[in-house]
């Protein structure tokens, strides 16, 4: 289990996100290293003054899927970036923000919640990445 | 059968995948190597879940009961 995990992380809404992140706290208790490398909307709700809102849900969600999220989340589920935060705890977990996005969300990394590590192109992404598997969201 | 001395515990009740896991992960790096921690949870995935954990990290998972909907483990740090 030593081949990291790379999660690309390209959607903003919170059930993606959360998805995302219950695979990176799982990878992390089992010690195996977690590369996550942010893009485009995922980028987005990493924002600093932005993170703790409601980020929407994926369209496939509709009235149900809404209401499910929101049961859940009432019965004590930690949001997203608690679950993330909870993962770096355990080490192992870096946080990188694709530079192209934050060119075109015109961001600097101190716009960038702290739970962002830096910044960086794809091709220092595919080289910490290594051997290991990448996976889309 | 000599007593369990549980130096951490940790209560997931009502936490949802993979938090009971994560806690555990957190919780065995502050018990010394050989040392007990014990966990409490409800999710019913935290079964082949801690199965799976303590296989994948060798840590031992030497007990796991249930009281109802309250799961009960007991892993030792290798």
């Amino acid at each position: 289990m030593d081949e990291p995990l790379n999660l690309v992380l390209f959607s903003g809404t919170d059930d993606k996100l959360q998805a995302a992140a219950v695979l990176t706290a799982g990878a992390a208790a089992l010690g195996r290293p977690v590369h996550l490398f942010l893009q485009y909307w995922a980028l987005d709700a990493f924002r600093a003054d932005r993170i703790g809102r409601d980020h929407g849900l994926a369209p496939e969600a509709g009235p149900a899927g809404r209401k499910a999220v929101e049961v859940l989340a009432a019965a004590g589920q930690a949001p997203w970036a608690e679950t993330l935060r909870q993962a770096k705890e355990l080490g192992g977990v870096d946080v990188e923000a694709c530079s192209l996005s934050m060119d075109l969300l015109r961001l600097e990394q101190t716009d960038l919640d702290p739970l962002v590590d830096g910044v960086e192109g794809v091709t220092a992404f595919y080289l910490s990445a290594g051997d290991g598997q990448i996976v889309f969201i | 059968m000599a007593v369990i001395e549980i130096a951490a515990r940790v209560d997931a009740r009502g936490l949802s995948c993979p938090m009971p896991i994560v806690k555990t992960a957190q919780a065995i790096k502050t018990v010394a190597a050989g040392g007990f921690v014990e966990v409490l949870a409800t999710d019913p995935g935290s079964i082949r879940d801690f199965i799976a954990w303590a296989r994948t990290t060798g840590n031992d998972l030497v007990e796991q009961t249930s009281d109802g909907a309250v799961y009960r483990f007991v892993v030792r740090r290798k």
